[in-house]
């Protein structure tokens, strides 16, 4: 009986995705027979590096972006944690209205804040905006860019995306905070007794003492966040990936249905890139969690 | 193996007990010395201050699409501004969002997929959780690695060979509502992938609960001739209720949020999961933003509702799977 969920997981999890390795070497038209699978070595990766560098580069320069914002997220999201832990009056209030964004669906928080952040003529965000209104869900034109030097099209930041990274922040935060609540809960006061004792102002007191005991959430955190910077996929989609939006996620599936449909190869050679940068965060958390349980 | 988990629950009951023994000596409680020291201070109040804009800010932009949801967009919202007094109010917005979207069908779809995937994930959980928890074999620690591993994978990495697998399983029509023959295209290929992936994260969170719970009960139960099963039943289940209530409102979620597998998997628009199909109404309704302001209400208000009334169970399921990081 065991066997039963372990085999399913295995079967529906595992296996696949060491077939989207071995796909990774292959060429297919997925409405072709499995017989027209034929090996073709790294070709696909040949081609995704060379030929399409140019929708690689720009989707995993986003994928960065995005680690790199909810990265900041999640820090603003332990500064709440940290706020909210100071004993004050309406904690739980406070707590229930950052946390709620976390249980909506985030193909939905891409439609409420099209339809009310968004939109070029009432769009909340152009209010705030200084300069000309912005089509926050279309332009795809860049608020900066760069240049490399083996890549032709400048890499950069496009305003809709920028738009969305806003809507992310807005469900990380509470997630992120909740998980640092938990963790400020189990500190010890005792400790923060006695570094308050040896004089340590709030500052020292967090970064000495409170921060190294937050440890575990920590890691948790930092696997959640790039994991979830990683396979970013909902709400772009959604929003029917508008151009400069492009992740990771959506490469694979473009190549996999989009129109020109059946190119298992490039689609497969994609995942596995995606898989392989989560792939260190994953072993990471594996070995810190059991590094604690395991006799 | 068990006898480390023995330890480690002995471990944590003497490592608490200094703590409540050091706080005994000090007869006042922490709670109104604290308030004394940091009293209506400056400090205090600028923190409020801090927290109450930032707790509008963060209602804002559902506030703003609940209220602009009663009012019609081109005659209404958009000469006036959204937050400007409404020259009518209306419900049309939702009865068209629900036409449009076939949300009675849509809703139903969900409901189908989201009750079976949560049963069967819980309970294939407890039983390998208790499993590996109980029994000393070999395995258990690497079936854990493999689960909370697997939980964690891209699911794009997965869709490619799963959609052929789908395809080329022969599936009677009758037990599905589609003509393909296969489970391509059945909502029963959408909920066998959410069991297979949630299963996972429930087993880790379910295997720590159960840890916790002393073996001793158990074996006095094995003692008195209570075979494996009627112990799991009788004992370890409602013994793990919380844990099983606190999982149970955070899956809920997850499952009817999920937009990847109903997208990818129900190719027809009309097997859809609620989620998925708003992308339809996205399509032909693009600029009537108070419309799209009504579907996604009418789409967020059963989590909503849930984490309304469940808050608590909600916020231990997810610290529950961090507790012991």
């Amino acid at each position: 009986m065991v066997g039963v969920p372990a085999a399913l997981h295995i079967a529906l999890v595992w296996i696949p995705a060491l077939l989207t390795v071995v796909l990774s070497f292959a060429e297919w038209d997925n409405l072709a027979p499995l017989t027209d699978i034929r090996a073709v070595g790294w070709r696909n990766y040949w081609f995704i590096f060379t030929v399409f560098e140019g929708d690689l580069f720009a989707a995993l320069f986003n994928n960065f972006v995005l680690i790199f914002w909810l990265g900041i997220c999640s820090a603003v999201g332990m500064l709440f944690a940290y706020l909210l832990d100071k004993n004050i009056r309406g904690a739980r209030f406070y707590q229930s209205v950052y946390y709620f964004p976390v249980v909506l669906s985030l193909a939905v928080v891409g439609f409420i804040w099209k339809s009310t952040m968004f939109s070029r003529d009432r769009g909340l965000l152009n209010t705030l905006w200084p300069g000309e209104p912005i089509d926050f869900v279309g332009d795809g034109t860049k608020i900066f860019s760069f240049n490399l030097p083996f890549l032709d099209p400048a890499l950069g930041l496009s305003k809709n995306f920028a738009a969305l990274l806003v809507a992310m922040a807005w469900r990380h935060i509470g997630y992120i905070m909740v998980m640092y609540l938990a963790g400020l809960k189990a500190v010890d006061p005792a400790l923060r007794e006695a570094a308050a004792i040896d004089g340590c102002n709030e500052w020292q007191a967090f970064r000495k003492v409170v921060f190294p005991s937050l440890k575990p959430i920590t890691v948790i955190v930092v696997v959640i966040t790039a994991i979830e910077a990683l396979r970013a996929y909902d709400i772009i989609a959604a929003l029917n990936e508008p151009r400069g939006t492009d992740v990771m996620g959506t490469l694979v599936t473009k190549s996999l249905l989009g129109e020109g449909g059946g190119r298992v190869g490039f689609g497969s050679a994609y995942g596995v890139i995606m898989l392989l940068l989560c792939l260190g965060f994953i072993i990471w958390y594996v070995i810190n969690h059991y590094r604690e349980t395991a006799p | 193996m068990s006898d480390t988990v023995s330890d480690t629950v002995v471990d944590t009951a003497t490592m608490k007990r200094p703590a409540e023994a050091a706080s005994v000596p000090h007869p006042q409680p922490p709670q109104p010395s604290s308030t004394r020291r940091f009293g209506v201070t400056p400090m205090r109040i600028a923190l409020h201050a801090f927290l109450i804009v930032m707790a509008l800010a963060w209602l804002l932009p559902v506030g703003t699409a609940f209220y602009n949801s009663f009012r019609y967009y081109e005659a209404d919202t958009q000469p006036n501004g959204a937050f400007s007094w409404p020259e009518t109010l209306t419900l049309d917005n939702y009865r068209d969002a629900w036409n449009v979207g076939e949300m009675a069908s849509t809703f139903g779809n969900t409901a189908f997929i989201v009750v079976p995937s949560l049963l069967l994930t819980l309970l294939l959980a407890a039983i390998v959780a208790y499993a590996c928890t109980r029994y000393s074999w070999r395995f258990n620690i690497a079936f854990l690695v493999l689960f909370t591993a697997g939980n964690l994978m891209p699911q794009q990495v997965l869709f490619q060979p799963l959609f052929q697998f789908f395809k080329r399983t022969p599936w009677p029509d009758l037990l599905s509502d589609t003509d393909t023959g296969s489970l391509l295209g059945t909502k029963i290929a959408v909920i066998l992938i959410h069991v297979a992936f949630q299963v996972g994260f429930c087993t880790f969170v379910l295997s720590n609960y159960m840890k916790t719970i002393p073996k001793e009960i158990d074996e006095a139960a094995a003692v008195d001739g209570a075979g494996v099963w009627r112990r799991f039943f009788t004992i370890i289940l409602p013994l793990s209720r919380p844990a099983l209530a606190a999982l149970g409102t955070l899956e809920f979620t997850w499952l009817y949020n999920d937009f990847f597998w109903g997208a990818v998997l129900l190719n027809r628009g009309s097997e859809r999961p609620i989620t998925s199909s708003i992308a339809v109404l996205n399509g032909q309704y693009a600029s009537d933003f108070n419309l799209i302001a009504a579907a996604s209400i009418m789409i967020a208000l059963p989590t909503m509702v849930v984490y309304l009334i469940l808050q608590k169970q909600f916020i231990s399921g997810l610290t529950l799977g961090a507790s012991k990081g």
